[in-house]
């Protein structure tokens, strides 16, 4: 499913809490919302859940403006989680599915094969007051992904698992992508941004400042900076920086010298000379700023 | 909507399967019947028997030997004791109160009749008070009378019995005995629980809104129905509750009446019968003992009532009051995270309740009064007022426009309350004023 974020606005009385964003999220696509607390995140969600309206501006879905029927077709993990605590696992998970349209015999069907993925068949009679936080989480995981969503909504995820189940749901949101779900989560770990993300947007004050695909965004945020490493056994005064570059880094290992440096182009002839005079040059990569890097000075800037 | 179906459901059913509506189904309908039998049952308990002491100075009650109830017994001769030994020798007997009748002086029987005294152990009884008043008023005017010079067999000829019966013309012509008392208790009772019906049933509503955002599932069920679809399942599940119980108290408190009047008051019913037999005979002495009898009395009344119309309306008002409080209720929970902070927004809301409940009582006493009519229109103070004087009957115009005036009142508290509640649920944190109420109901969205 193609969701198009067409210049949202929303306010709250005199806050505003978006500010004309828009984006296109791709059909089958991971789409990592990032942002600082408060920058409007879970405003946005919230809207493409229906929740609340935007003041000004739509959602599209597949093209077309997203209406209430749509609830079937998304499924929503919010950031705060939670169930009623008295009713039983089976019986309230069998109240979302419905809730979210399923007739109660396909409901059964679908939790029954969750439960036994996840090896939890043994909970169904269980109150939900009786389960851990984190057999709780398990549970309202399958309740968000049971009706087949085509699009499924995550605001941070992986909190409260620890790192093994935080692991099986990683593994089971991927497996949902490649049978076609289109995934939108807002987390602040970098790093699971990095090793999931096809496209990210960085939201700061109500507004995006960043967005796009993270290959298209890091390529955007190259510098020419550059890591070489040599083995020499000259001393590390011998080492002729080319002109005009920045030296930002440098450490000495015994006989292997690392320098990390700034060129003033993507010409690294100069930078590879200069290793060269000074031993073998064990290897010259391109150092590409992470997304916490590029997200820590995106917001920076947006700030100044 | 099949949606807002299920959440009926969910709520429904969640409420049904608790322990403490099982436990208010039973004991209910046993206060109902209560209620409804023990006002008959002391009825026909006799008032103990009471000797009063009298010291009458003034002589006037002429050695009167009072009733058996209340018997007289005079200290004498009446020159002989001051008050104050009068009180004495009072204290050392069992007697109920010592009256006693100065004589000022010269006889003015104006001056004896304003300045008698009751003095009692304890309170002295109402009744015991006024029979003492007539006794001596009684006294007093034939002695006026005889020194006028008029005869004394003239005045115990004037002496009249008087009984006044209300009857209701009805505009069908029928007439129709009124028997006020009766009709009252069931304005009542049927104001009490529609008092505590909104009171238990709304705030039920408000915890379970508030129990839904403090444990956070109510984002991921927003995220399937609309929060006004949630809202109303809410309070709608919670009206059938209590509609549930209602029916289940009528069919029971029904059998458990017809039973106890079967088995300990089947002798009663006897008599009444033959009672009736007799008056049909036209033995009119009997029809009268036949009213005084507690229970005769209610039986008969309960032949005099509209039972489909009460019964009806009822349920209509209880309903739709419920509904605009619930709604309220409902915002309020919405926007707190617990229980103390709902404190100050509940203040408002159970003024116009208590205020009801108040305005019930006086609105009994004068059903088609200007204060009952119009508070029977205002929609916050209706469905307990109105109940109250449905009984006594209500010209059909009042009724349908208070009904009329009771819907467009909570379509209104329910488009407030949900405007409230759709940003309440999802705020937390934050120290709620009115202001921020206020505020919220001007978002859009």
């Amino acid at each position: 499913m193609q969701i198009n974020v067409d210049s949202v606005t929303k306010k709250y009385g005199n806050y505003v809490a978006l500010d004309g964003v828009s984006a296109e999220i791709p059909s089958g696509s991971i789409f990592g919302l990032l942002g600082p607390n408060g920058a409007g995140k879970t405003s946005l969600i919230r809207i493409m859940n229906q929740i609340t309206g935007p003041d000004e501006g739509r959602i599209l879905l597949d093209g077309k403006p997203i209406k209430s029927s749509d609830v079937s077709r998304i499924g929503y993990l919010p950031e705060e989680r939670g169930l009623y605590k008295k009713m039983e696992v089976g019986e309230q998970s069998m109240y979302l599915a419905r809730l979210k349209g399923l007739d109660s015999k396909q409901a059964k069907a679908a939790l029954k094969d969750w439960f036994e993925r996840f090896e939890i068949q043994d909970w169904w009679k269980k109150k939900v007051e009786e389960l851990s936080k984190g057999m709780a989480q398990k549970v309202q995981f399958i309740t968000t992904v049971l009706h087949n969503p085509e699009l499924l909504i995550f605001d941070e995820p992986f909190s409260g698992f620890d790192p093994i189940n935080a692991e099986l749901i990683k593994n089971e949101i991927l497996e949902l992508n490649r049978k076609g779900t289109t995934v939108i989560f807002s987390t602040h770990r970098m790093e699971s941004v990095e090793q999931m993300c096809d496209y990210i947007a960085l939201i700061s004050r109500s507004k995006f400042v960043l967005n796009g695909s993270l290959s298209e965004i890091r390529e955007r945020f190259r510098d020419n900076t550059f890591k070489l490493e040599i083995r020499s056994d000259q001393s590390e005064e011998q080492f002729i920086l080319p002109a005009g570059a920045l030296l930002l880094e440098e450490k000495n290992e015994g006989n292997i010298l690392t320098k990390v440096v700034r060129l003033e182009s993507a010409n690294t002839t100069p930078l590879l000379q200069a290793g060269m005079q000074m031993g073998t040059v064990q290897l010259l990569s391109e150092v590409i700023p992470s997304v916490n890097e590029i997200f820590i000075q995106t917001v920076k800037e947006s700030h100044e | 909507m099949n949606r807002i179906l299920l959440i009926i459901q969910r709520e429904y059913l969640s409420r049904v399967k608790k322990r403490s509506f099982l436990i208010m189904t039973i004991v209910g309908p046993i206060l109902l019947s209560a209620i409804g039998i023990l006002p008959a049952y002391f009825a026909s308990m006799p008032e103990p028997d009471r000797t009063l002491m009298v010291l009458d100075q003034a002589d006037i009650l002429d050695m009167d030997k009072g009733t058996d109830r209340i018997s007289l017994k005079y200290l004498g001769p009446p020159a002989n004791y001051t008050i104050d030994e009068a009180k004495e020798q009072f204290m050392l007997t069992e007697d109920y109160a010592l009256v006693y009748i100065p004589t000022g002086s010269g006889w003015d029987p104006d001056f004896i009749s304003k300045n008698i005294v009751i003095y009692g152990k304890e309170e002295v009884s109402l009744g015991v008070k006024s029979f003492v008043e007539d006794i001596i008023r009684s006294k007093i005017e034939d002695l006026k009378l005889r020194n006028q010079g008029v005869d004394p067999e003239v005045i115990a000829q004037v002496r009249t019995h008087v009984k006044v019966k209300s009857i209701n013309i009805e505009e069908s012509g029928v007439e129709e005995e009124s028997i006020v008392e009766g009709k009252m208790v069931i304005g009542f009772i049927f104001a009490f629980f529609m008092y505590f019906f909104i009171f238990i049933f709304g705030s039920q509503v408000m915890n379970g809104v508030m129990e839904e955002k403090s444990n956070r599932v109510v984002e991921v069920i927003v995220s399937s129905v609309r929060p006004f679809q949630l809202m109303m399942g809410k309070i709608l599940g919670s009206g059938l509750v209590g509609l549930t119980q209602f029916l289940i108290w009528i069919a029971l408190s029904f059998i458990i009446y017809t039973a106890f009047t079967g088995i300990f008051l089947a002798d009663k019913m006897e008599a009444i019968q033959t009672m009736a037999e007799q008056s049909a005979a036209g033995g009119a002495e009997s029809i009268e003992q036949l009213q005084n009898d507690g229970i005769g009395s209610v039986m008969t009344f309960l032949d005099t009532l509209n039972v489909p119309l009460l019964i009806g309306s009822f349920i209509f008002y209880f309903l739709a009051g419920f509904f605009l409080y619930a709604a309220m209720f409902a915002a309020i929970g919405s926007a707190v995270e617990n229980q103390a902070d709902a404190q100050q927004f509940l203040f408002p809301v159970t003024i116009p309740i208590i205020l009801s409940i108040v305005i019930a009582m006086k609105v009994a006493e004068d059903p088609n009064g200007p204060l009952g009519f119009w508070f029977s229109m205002i929609p916050f103070t209706s469905p307990i007022v109105m109940v109250t004087r449905i009984p006594f009957g209500v010209p059909y115009w009042q009724l349908g426009l208070s009904m009329l005036l009771l819907i467009l009142g909570f379509i209104g508290t329910t488009w407030v309350a949900s405007r409230i509640y759709r940003v309440g649920i999802l705020m937390y944190g934050k120290k709620i004023t009115w202001g921020e109420l206020w505020k919220w109901m001007k978002y859009g969205g």
